[in-house]
């Protein structure tokens, strides 16, 4: 299959190893990745924060990159959450029909990293080794909008050497929401803490997600503090192999 | 600020209905339609449960108890016999209650007065209530009472601290649905909804039995 | 006119409000504690319901078919409520409600009322109207009377004292009553508010109540309530005056069977609370001789012309978003400076007031999704702030402020136009980040707004390349040709 890597403007920018991770993953299944530079951002930090306006030239130039893709992969549940839900209401209030039409065609190739292996390949053992004690966190928008449920925790069961713990409040936002963190710092810092420490009593080397966002929260709170616990998009743990 | 209404009527200002109305919108639709759209909702919900009789009973007798109210069971005929005990037990006395109430299920040696002809201070004074109920439903361990003979005013299974109330198997109903379906004949009557002794969780959480309504509810189930 | 904001709600904003409530920690454990003891009740007894997500649905279209033929249903219920020997007033906003209220008491002239918990009341300051006509209410919810006798304000819409523990309530209770040797458990207090009102009830001759459903079909109104105090200002005073929103209505008698089933579950993890009332004008020999019901908009009927923010006045004040929102489980109530709080306060309240009075309510949230989750009439409250923050940035943008965000997003807009100029801002970025890097690799200070971040959390630098570098140059990837567009 061809595969259409959405990289996402964060992760292109910030976390380059989670798209490497996802190009070896689903080379190693073999299917072909292709990465169209053209794109960008799928417009969610500026819908959330309300810049609308702003945000729909931003969905057109995904509509317009993504137009003809067979499939296409986001190693980012938010970013899909944002396509799945908004895309359709930004078109709508265009009064465009092409638009409108375009949005939908794409919207149904659309995938999360984790979704696209689990329920579009029926793959949930990648033949990935990490020998490591690792705890899962759901970030909302995977568990609430795509409602990912298990299908993160059945790949992560099927990797060799990897011991997986609990998270307990699972359901609990680890408080970034994304200008949240920064307009509501106080309030972010302490959900936060709660999310942090259930993290900590896990004991767990790493902590794991669908998306980098929280799990830079995450990070930059375990780092401040001095732990040894890190953090890494599933992505990576399932690209990692026995050498 | 001080104006002396003194009784007098007040001013029915029709002002502020017509702004609102205008505000919202006048009915666009006609009354058929709306009761088209209306009818047109689906409730793809439970309506009807799915026990027999004896599990409608005993899930009604597990409900009451969790929400903390003394369930017996009495065959009919033994129904004054085992009022009796439950009050004696209690230490009652003098009880009201509503017009109607069935003379045979009251036992001898206890004081009954109609609660309709007595006021709240009077009520209030008094050990207790006895009443029927109209309907009571299991899945929610609720027992309705309206204004109906053997029911009676409000005030009557509300002042008093204590209430005894007697449920015939055949107004058991399963679900909350069928519990209202029962009622509508009588939607009109002043209506109650009692789920166990009064109660309240304002404080930390902790559910306490009682603040201002009974704070004993005893249910007998005639079956 | 639709300045309706209590006398004394006016508050910094959320964020200023927030910080100080965070230092509270007695406070903040006291929230925990109960919005999660009734957030695990809730989400067992909801669990029990196979089909929960069609009351939900039915619920949710019920709501939404009222309001969508509101006025109709108003007047069936005005009409009918008059034939039962009720009578309906209307009233445009806080001070014609107020008005009529104090009107109704003076006619019996009466010096004090019954009140029964009301969130409608708390939103038209109605106490601190009859106080200045010289009636005084007496709340008879326990919680709403630790509130009142603690000079106090109501923090959650259930529940409204949750921000208090046990030794509070004692101090509060022990001085307002007199009470010296008052113990502190719970059944203790309790029996303290019991016999504190007893004698009120018996007493006092004119009560007001808020109604939870009213019924267009029978003119009736629904209280649900625990303590059984609704009951006794229902019944036994002479008067009775019921303070509704117009948005309060369902069609018939029949849709209780919803939201008595939702509404409990929802609010108090019950299956169902321990009373609920359903009368329908007055009826002779039994309950108050004297039933007034009024009508209030104040901002309701704008906010049912905001096609995408309708949906708001569907609610049925359960309180579940609260006890759910990972916000409101930090500050609690206090925090939104509204009496709505939580994320439906998030929403209601900028709508009621004016938004530019309430513009930080929006942003109140991490947009987590959870208050939709649980909400029992399906208020999509995430989409319903994107929404309102939508109405605050385009306001802001007209009146042309050179705010410091408008400007930020604008440049990130910009940036973020397509794959050049992203790349273009990466290679910017890591040359602008450079005098933030510290020795430890990290940045643990950002300027200016950005600043809210490295509070707590230190930040990863840009890594040396970005993802679209390393594709570029990736030697002959076996997915072929390295930039290519297929077809």
């Amino acid at each position: 299959m061809l595969v259409s890597l959405f990289i996402t403007c964060y992760n292109d920018t910030l976390f380059p190893e989670t798209g490497k991770a996802v190009v070896r993953v689903l080379e190693r299944l073999g299917h072909t990745v292709e990465f169209r530079p053209e794109q960008s951002c799928c417009g969610q930090m500026h819908w959330n924060t309300g810049y609308l306006s702003e945000a729909v030239p931003l969905i057109r130039h995904f509509v317009e990159v993504f137009r003809d893709a067979e499939v296409i992969c986001v190693p980012s549940s938010s970013c899909v959450a944002m396509i799945r839900d908004h895309y359709r209401k930004a078109a709508l209030a265009s009064g465009d029909e092409q638009f409108l039409a375009d949005v939908e065609s794409v919207t149904g190739r659309v995938y999360e990293f984790s979704e696209f292996l689990v329920n579009k390949l029926g793959v949930e053992d990648v033949g990935a080794y990490f020998p490591h004690r690792v705890t899962y966190h759901a970030s909302c928008h995977s568990l609430r909008s795509l409602q990912l449920g298990e299908i993160p925790f059945r790949l992560l069961r099927q990797v060799r050497g990897l011991e997986l713990v609990e998270l307990k409040g699972l359901d609990q936002c680890c408080g970034f929401g994304g200008t949240f963190a920064i307009k509501n710092a106080d309030v972010s810092s302490a959900m936060l803490a709660d999310k942090v420490l259930s993290v900590l009593n896990t004991g767990a080397e790493v902590c794991t997600a669908v998306d980098n966002s929280c799990l830079m929260h995450l990070a930059g709170s375990l780092h401040r503090q001095r732990t040894f616990t890190r953090t890494a998009h599933l992505a990576e743990i399932l690209a990692s192999e026995a050498i | 600020m001080n104006q002396k209404m003194s009784g007098a009527p007040l001013p029915a200002s029709r002002e502020p209905r017509a702004e609102i109305l205008r505000r919202i919108g006048e009915p666009e639709k006609t009354p058929e339609e709306i009761l088209a759209e209306y009818s047109g909702i689906s409730r793809e919900y439970n309506r009807a449960g799915s026990l027999g009789a004896d599990g409608r009973l005993q899930m009604l007798e597990d409900r009451l108890r969790e929400y903390d109210a003394v369930v017996y069971r009495a065959h009919p005929q033994a129904l004054p016999e085992i009022i009796a005990q439950i009050l004696t037990g209690r230490g009652k006395a003098r009880i009201a209650v509503p017009r109607g109430i069935p003379a045979e299920w009251l036992p001898a040696g206890f004081e009954f007065v109609l609660g309709e002809d007595s006021s709240a201070p009077e009520l209030d004074a008094m050990d207790g209530v006895l009443s029927g109920c109209t309907v009571a439903i299991a899945a929610t361990g609720t027992l309705v009472l309206q204004n109906v003979p053997g029911q009676g005013a409000r005030k009557l299974s509300l002042v008093p601290d204590y209430h005894l109330c007697i449920v015939a198997s055949s107004q058991v109903v399963e679900t909350v649905p069928e519990g209202f379906a029962a009622l509508e004949q009588s939607k009109c009557s002043p209506t109650t909804l009692i789920s166990g002794p009064s109660a309240t969780a304002d404080i930390e959480m902790t559910r306490i039995k009682g603040v201002h309504g009974p704070r004993f509810l005893d249910v007998v189930l005639i079956a | 006119m639709h300045e309706t904001r209590v006398p004394g709600w006016n508050e910094p904003d959320f964020p200023s409000a927030a910080k100080v409530l965070l230092e509270e920690s007695q406070l903040r454990k006291n929230v925990k504690h109960a919005t999660n003891v009734i957030a695990n009740k809730r989400s067992l007894v909801v669990g029990e319901l196979k089909d929960w997500q069609k009351l939900r649905d039915a619920g949710s279209r019920i709501r939404e078919h009222v309001l969508e033929n509101l006025s109709a249903y108003l007047l069936q219920f005005e009409e009918a409520c008059t034939r039962a020997g009720g009578t309906v007033h209307w009233a445009r906003d806080a001070e014609d409600a107020n008005r009529i209220v104090v009107e109704l008491v003076r006619k019996h002239a009466a010096e004090e009322v019954l009140k029964i918990k009301s969130m409608t009341t708390e939103e038209i300051g109605l106490n601190d109207a009859l106080e200045s006509a010289g009636i005084h209410p007496h709340e008879t919810d326990l919680a709403e009377l630790i509130i009142q006798l603690g000079k106090d304000r109501p923090s959650h819409i259930v529940v409204p004292a949750l921000h208090k523990n046990r030794q509070q309530v004692r101090e509060i209770f022990r001085r307002e009553m007199h009470l010296e040797d008052l113990g502190e458990r719970p059944e203790d207090l309790a029996a303290a508010a019991r016999s504190y009102l007893r004698e009120r009830f018996l007493r006092i001759p004119v009560a007001v109540s808020g109604a939870n459903f009213l019924i267009a079909e029978t003119g009736g109104v629904c209280v649900v309530e625990s303590e059984g105090n609704g009951r006794m200002c229902l019944t036994l005073p002479r008067v009775l005056i019921t303070v509704a929103g117009i948005e309060k209505v369902l069609p018939r008698f029949q849709d209780l069977e919803v939201f008595l089933q939702t509404l409990p579950r929802s609010a108090t993890g019950e299956r169902m609370n321990p009373y609920n009332s359903v009368w329908t004008g007055v009826s002779p020999g039994d309950g108050p001789e004297e039933f007034h019901v009024i009508l209030l908009d104040n901002g309701r009927s704008r906010i049912l012309h905001d096609e995408e923010a309708r949906q708001t006045l569907k609610c049925i004040r359960c309180g579940a978003c609260q006890n759910a929102c990972p916000v409101y489980r930090q500050t609690g109530g206090h925090a939104y400076g509204s009496v709505y709080a939580g994320p439906i306060g998030a929403i209601l309240t900028p709508q009621l007031h004016k938004l530019e009075e309430s513009e930080s309510l929006p942003y109140a949230s991490s947009l987590c999704g959870a208050c939709y989750e649980v909400c029992p009439v399906k208020i999509d409250i995430p989409e319903v702030l994107i929404h309102l923050r939508g109405q605050i940035v385009r306001r802001q943008q007209e009146t042309g402020k050179l705010e410091p965000w408008n400007i930020g997003m604008q440049m990130a807009a910009m940036a973020l136009k397509n794959g050049q100029r992203l790349h273009a801002a990466q290679r910017l970025g890591r040359i602008a980040q450079a005098p933030f890097v510290k020795d430890s690799g990290f940045i643990e200070k950002l300027p200016f707004m950005l600043s809210g971040w490295t509070q707590t959390r230190d930040l990863a630098p840009l890594p040396a390349e970005s993802f679209r570098e390393w594709w570029a140059k990736r030697p002959q990837s076996p997915s072929g040709p390295k930039t290519e567009r297929k077809r």
